[in-house]
């Protein structure tokens, strides 16, 4: 986890902000026309925003909730959710935290200061004041190159020609029953827009956002590359969040113009319920890509750990000549965890190339699904595309799956598709005793070779809390 | 000569199937032990009893090992204490980095004898030279762990694992199997180098052609799951002549 000072910051502005006058106020649980109109007033938006979010609501209400995924979960009650949370209240001190989460933030090797900030501790005046410089630092380097990067309440209102070309433009608000729902109650999310021939200077993260910290239920994120830019993207982290939320449905847009490219790398751990499945988040998220010009490059690469159920294909959709488009996915399911996770390759330009690498690895009861599609258009001439789905299975309760999709509508297309599932073998377990590494040590050492080729796609910092965060989580799960 | 290994009437299992019956066997420091023996007499079951085996159960009789019972120890502990077994078939793991391997195996070894773990310079510098003595390409260190190593590779980092770790008591099992006459030279000289007149060697073999490489001190003759006769280098002659057939137990 790096940037101390600007976590602090993020919480420490938040503590001593907005949270005053927004939680006295609340909304009862249910949606309807009301609770929209609430959710956009508390985000003082334009009138054709609530407009677009009823629209949203009107095709929401339209529609079922899909059960074609390989989940197994209760039925959610949409009317008993509350649409407008107020914030979380800030606790007193860590003793406060349930300690198996502190156990697993001193496994992570946070430091106190960031432990508070993540489980939502008041913290200290003096941290505040000690890194609001590097936050004014950062904020003036990006302003300098033009780059805009807010959260989406933000954007909507500071920015709403952007915002109206971009938003839905990749993922519309009928795209599926969750993106609906999003659409229509959307309450936090980033927005950044990198101006052409801008390669953005730093690594944009959530952490850096005020407020971002706080993960949102219903998040909606928009990230649009002008011709010629690039930006690298890292969203969540490795630390396990304090949060009440049971149902999450994000949407992400990607927009990337000719020559442009985007890395977005994802860290999700979120509380993934217990043994028997109890508790746990549910998420189910829409993310989309689309390379609008030629030669745009998008890469998405997710390590998803948590999240008792996990619904979420990361796609791309390759419109531009001789655009690229990376796959590159670690899913870990443990516990009584389920995850049906993959993507969506979409061939349209010629001598688009798509690569998809996904590595499933199942313990104690979790269920691990992939699912992707390669489609190419016949336009797609000279298309191209590699796809490997390895799983790993770790003990004899779980389960892997693997539903490969394939269209080719009469392209000369190449499509390669590799697909393996091993176990960790007692024959490797004990290799690795035999020569004074202990049985703990040995499993995550298979482990991470099996992940490597997806961990070395992170940024750098991320690739190392990845590897943490996945030997934290399969602790315990074996012998 | 007090004993480094002293295995007493042991008794194991593999499944419902006993295999050893009642196996004794002393292996002295700085000593050479060939343990020699049809198929299917119990001589991998012995490795894998010593070495503590997830597929052997031991239901009789005692290893001892550094005068302490080991019976009952975990395989880690019992390879920290400088018990090490070249595998017949190593095992391959895909995606796992040898070096990093090797250099993990040693840094435990170094964290249990209270020295300081190796950097990856000193490190790399120790391989170097015994990539050079066993005659090895130095891409082997970057490659995956076995995967897609030869035969004659696999067992040449077996011998590559065994210099580093410097074990006290050295089990080879089938060493020579699957090895052209250049690797088991190699090897052999590998094998060699770490004879220093304190460590043991338990060379379980079919073939009496490791032992023309790795001069034995004894031979053990291993039959129906016991050791039935041990003798000095000129029973191996006898062997080659008679076959197993010809011995009886003592």
């Amino acid at each position: 986890m790096g940037n101390k000072g600007l976590d602090k910051a993020i919480s420490g502005e938040y503590a001593l902000g907005f949270e005053i006058d927004i939680e006295t106020e609340t909304v009862p649980p249910g949606l309807n026309e009301s609770t929209i109109a609430f959710i956009s007033k508390k985000k003082e938006e334009p009138s054709w925003m609530l407009d677009l979010r009823l629209k949203a609501l009107k095709k929401w209400e339209s529609m079922t909730e899909p059960h074609w995924a390989k989940l197994d979960y209760e039925p959610i009650d949409y009317q008993a959710i509350s649409y407008y949370a107020a914030p979380k209240e800030s606790l007193e001190s860590l003793d406060e935290v349930d300690p198996k989460i502190l156990e697993a933030y001193n496994k992570l090797g946070i430091s106190l200061e960031e432990q508070k900030q993540l489980a939502g501790v008041k913290v200290a005046v003096d941290a505040v004041v000690d890194s609001v410089s590097v936050t004014t630092t950062y904020s003036e380097e990006l302003k300098k190159h033009g780059v805009i990067f807010c959260s989406i309440s933000e954007a909507i209102r500071d920015y709403p020609e952007l915002i109206k070309k971009y938003m839905f433009s990749v993922v519309p608000m009928s795209d599926n029953y969750f993106a609906a729902l999003n659409a229509a109650v959307f309450t936090d999310g980033t927005f950044v827009y990198i101006p052409k021939g801008v390669r953005c200077p730093m690594e944009l993260s959530t952490y850096f956002r005020i407020n971002a910290i706080n993960t949102g239920q219903f998040e909606r994120t928009l990230i649009v590359a002008d011709e010629g830019s690039y930006v690298s993207y890292n969203e969540g982290c490795s630390a396990p969040t304090r949060d009440e939320h049971q149902l999450h449905a994000a949407v992400v847009e990607l927009i990337i113009l000719k020559d442009a490219e985007i890395k977005y790398s994802t860290i999700q751990n979120w509380f993934p319920g217990d043994e028997n499945g109890k508790g746990g988040i549910y998420n189910f998220v829409t993310k989309r890509a689309i390379c609008k010009g030629d030669n745009a490059k998008v890469s998405w690469t997710q390590v998803e750990t948590g999240s008792a159920i996990t619904w979420k294909y990361p796609s791309c959709i390759l419109k531009g000549d001789n655009s690229v488009g990376e796959f590159y996915s670690v899913a870990v399911t443990t516990l009584a965890q389920q995850a049906d996770t993959g993507t969506k390759m979409i061939h349209i330009g010629k001598n688009t190339s798509s690569t998809i690498i996904s590595k499933g690895i199942s313990a104690m009861k979790g269920q691990n699904t992939y699912r992707g599609l390669v489609k190419m258009n016949k336009s797609a001439v000279g298309a191209r595309n590699y796809s490997e789905c390895d799983s790993l299975l770790i003990g004899s309760q779980c389960g892997a799956h693997t539903f490969p999709y394939l269209e080719s509508k009469d392209t000369k297309g190449q499509i390669e598709h590799e697909a393996t599932t091993s176990k960790i073998s007692d024959e490797q377990l004990f290799y690795l005793r035999q020569r004074g590494i202990s049985e703990e040590d040995a499993v995550s050492m298979i482990v991470h070779g099996f992940c490597k080729e997806v961990f070395s796609k992170l940024p750098m910092e991320y690739a190392v809390e990845a590897k943490a965060l996945l030997e934290l989580t399969l602790e315990g799960s074996v012998g | 000569m007090s004993s480094i290994m002293k295995i007493e009437n042991l008794q194991a299992k593999i499944g419902d199937k006993e295999i050893l019956k009642g196996l004794n066997l002393e292996l002295e420091p700085g000593k050479v032990h060939a343990i020699m023996g049809p198929n299917g007499a119990g001589k991998s079951t012995l490795s894998k009893a010593i070495v503590g085996h997830y597929d052997v159960d031991v239901t009789d009789g005692n290893i001892i090992y550094k005068n302490q019972i080991i019976n009952d120890i975990a395989p880690e502990k019992r390879a920290l204490e400088g018990i090490f077994l070249s595998f017949q078939h190593p095992v391959e793991i895909p995606g796992v980095n040898n070096a990093y391997f090797l250099r993990t195996a040693l840094n435990a070894k170094r964290k249990h004898e209270g020295k300081e773990e190796l950097d990856a310079a000193a490190f790399l510098r120790l391989m170097k030279e015994y990539l050079t003595l066993l005659d090895m390409k130095s891409d082997m260190i970057s490659r995956s762990l076995n995967v897609g190593f030869s035969g004659g590779e696999k067992k040449r980092n077996e011998i590559l694992q065994m210099m580093l770790l410097e074990p006290e008591v050295i089990i080879l099992d089938e060493i020579d199997s699957g090895l052209d006459i250049d690797a088991l030279r190699a090897v052999s000289e590998g094998i060699n180098k770490m004879k220093d007149g304190k460590r043991s060697f338990l060379v379980i073999t079919h073939y009496s052609r490791i032992l023309d490489y790795i001069k034995p001190d004894y031979i053990h003759v291993l039959k129906e799951g016991k050791i039935i006769k041990t003798a000095g280098p000129e029973l191996v002659a006898q062997l080659e002549e008679h076959g197993y057939d010809g011995i009886e137990e003592e």
